[in-house]
């Protein structure tokens, strides 16, 4: 793992997001911010025999927050909702490929309790 | 109008003495994980500690740790004269008439709830009214609302200007003969605006209002006199003035402590104890229930010895240069807004944000280079709200800092204007 927290990739996902904006008739829509920071992540899928077919995010936040949102984004497509439910911390880190301290770890986290709630039909990921 | 260009007012900071001011605190030669030497600019969040203030706090546990008021032992009259006269320094220290209107709290925030269940408690109920402003740190907002639920007195606030400084042409809509109490920032946390605190007091006054100070921010950089700005109330806390954590001061006016009921009950507070009932002990001890900080109290007066002799005003002018200078520095990064006004209004402190870099960002990429800031909304979110800004990034100032230490700053924040260059969409 890279030590560095900015890396190429993350910067780029940053200023260039991919799978940005919203879908036209998702079947899957949740939100949730991080007060610390004032990150806000919004998830919308679109489902089609419990495979994820499509994905947008919007919001607005931290680089580490926003690129692990589209970056996730990526990742999903194709996967069905019980891969995503198994989705964990350890996947998002990998997934970033960096160390991340406990503070900013709450960043990294936000898109995956969005996805979460969304995937288990939750308005909130419970703490 | 500033006449003087960075360099002029660098070569004006008194260096000699910084450079030997620094030798006091040993933290300050810490060389971080990555191998950078540590240029810590967060000192509204929590300042650094002289040795002095270490030593005096371990030779209390090592020589003479004992409980204070109670035991004839020597010990527990040793900590005990310590006690007190931690007391006494800070009395000096902000000019109050006598040590026992300085109550010792856990810090600024709890002397304001002290302020709040205790006083307003006893003075407050519908129809009354209470006033802040909408810069205050959360500690001056969130007790008021707290107890507005219990007690139905209205909460007005003063507005900002863009600028962010009161916007004192609506004072006289908000502060009315309803008002039973004016609680305002002397020096904001964010936006560094040093608020007019003889205009706002003689305003109160016009309506029959008391006035608490939240002087968190103006105590460890600035002379500050409670007599001579006529406060009611005035709090600051121990640790961002060169003290640990965990202390923090009330002072008030003798009539109004002697009229207020009791905070918290317990030991120490009282003078009778019955199955029935109990009196009160006389101030400061009525609003000092259970064992206090006693190491925290005789770090604290060490501090205080400490800003003493260096000198408050000296403190004062070195952090005026260097906001000065880190304010003309600063303003050349492009994309870079200060929050607040010029240099020549505001403290020790320069709030900003970096063109479509969160201010988290911005504090991560610092921390590479070694430079500790603060981000987030620094527990004023209504001010942010009020200014369009969701969070900011701060740098702020206090004795031991130097222009180089500005300059590492300014350096590592056009490198991160370097790394975020390029569209984003």
């Amino acid at each position: 793992m890279s030590d560095d927290l900015y890396r190429e990739a993350i910067l780029d996902y940053y200023k260039h997001p991919r799978h940005k904006g919203h879908l036209a008739a998702p079947d899957i829509r949740s939100h949730d911010h991080n007060p610390f920071c004032g990150d806000e992540v919004t998830v919308e899928l679109k489902v089609v025999d419990g495979i994820v077919v499509d994905a947008a995010f919007d919001g607005h936040g931290c680089a580490i927050s926003q690129a692990t949102a589209s970056m996730l984004m990526e990742e999903i497509l194709g996967k069905t909702m019980e891969e995503i439910r198994a989705f964990d911390k350890e996947y998002i880190l990998e997934m970033l490929g960096i160390e991340i301290g406990p503070v900013r770890l709450k960043c990294a986290l936000l898109p995956l309790k969005v996805l979460k709630a969304g995937a288990y039909g939750l308005e909130e990921w419970p703490e | 109008m500033e006449t003087m260009g960075p360099m002029r007012i660098a070569e004006n900071l008194l260096s000699d003495q910084t450079a030997a001011l620094r030798q006091d605190f040993p933290i300050l030669g810490r060389v971080l994980p990555q191998g950078q030497p540590l240029v810590y600019l967060d000192n509204a969040a929590s300042s650094q500690k002289p040795a002095a203030v270490l030593q005096a706090m371990e030779t209390y546990y090592r020589q003479y740790n004992a409980n204070v008021h109670r035991g004839v032992h020597t010990l527990s009259e040793e900590a005990t004269t310590a006690f007190e006269a931690a007391r006494a320094k800070v009395a000096r220290f902000i000019h109050a008439p006598t040590p026992r209107q300085i109550i010792f709290t856990r810090g600024a925030t709890e002397s304001i709830n002290l302020v709040a269940y205790s006083w307003g408690r006893a003075n407050l109920g519908p129809g009354d009214e209470v006033l802040i402003t909408a810069m205050e740190h959360h500690a001056n907002i969130v007790p008021w609302q707290i107890l507005q639920e219990q007690l139905g007195f209205t909460l007005r606030h003063v507005p900002i200007t863009p600028t962010g400084t009161l916007d004192l042409s609506q004072l006289e809509k908000v502060l009315t003969e309803r008002t039973r109490l004016f609680c305002f920032v002397h020096v904001s946390n964010v936006v560094g605006t040093v608020n007019p605190v003889q205009q706002l007091v003689t305003a109160a006054r016009a309506v029959g209002a008391r006035v608490l100070i939240d002087a968190a921010q103006s105590v460890p950089h600035m002379p500050v006199d409670v007599q001579a700005l006529d406060a009611d109330f005035l709090v600051f806390s121990s640790h961002k003035m060169c003290g640990p954590t965990g202390i923090g001061v009330l002072y008030g006016k003798r009539e109004l402590l002697e009229s207020m009921p009791p905070f918290l009950g317990g030991g120490d507070m009282i003078r009778e104890v019955t199955l029935q009932g109990s009196r009160w002990n006389t101030i400061p001890y009525k609003f000092e229930a259970g064992t206090p900080a006693i190491a925290e109290a005789i770090g604290l007066g060490a501090a205080v010895d400490y800003l003493t002799q260096v000198g408050m005003e000296w403190v004062h002018a070195h952090e005026r240069a260097l906001t000065a200078y880190a304010y003309a520095r600063m303003a050349e990064v492009e994309g870079l807004q200060i929050l607040g006004p010029g240099p020549e209004a505001r403290g020790g402190l320069v709030a900003f944000t970096l063109k479509d870099v969160h201010p988290h960002d911005i504090a991560a990429i610092l921390d590479r280079s070694g430079v500790a800031v603060r981000a987030g909304h620094h527990c004023a979110q209504p001010l942010h709200t009020e200014l369009g800004v969701q969070a900011s990034a701060r740098a702020s100032f206090y004795l031991y800092n130097t222009v180089e230490e500005v300059d590492a700053l300014v350096a590592a924040l056009h490198k991160t204007r370097q790394l975020f260059a390029g569209q984003k969409g």
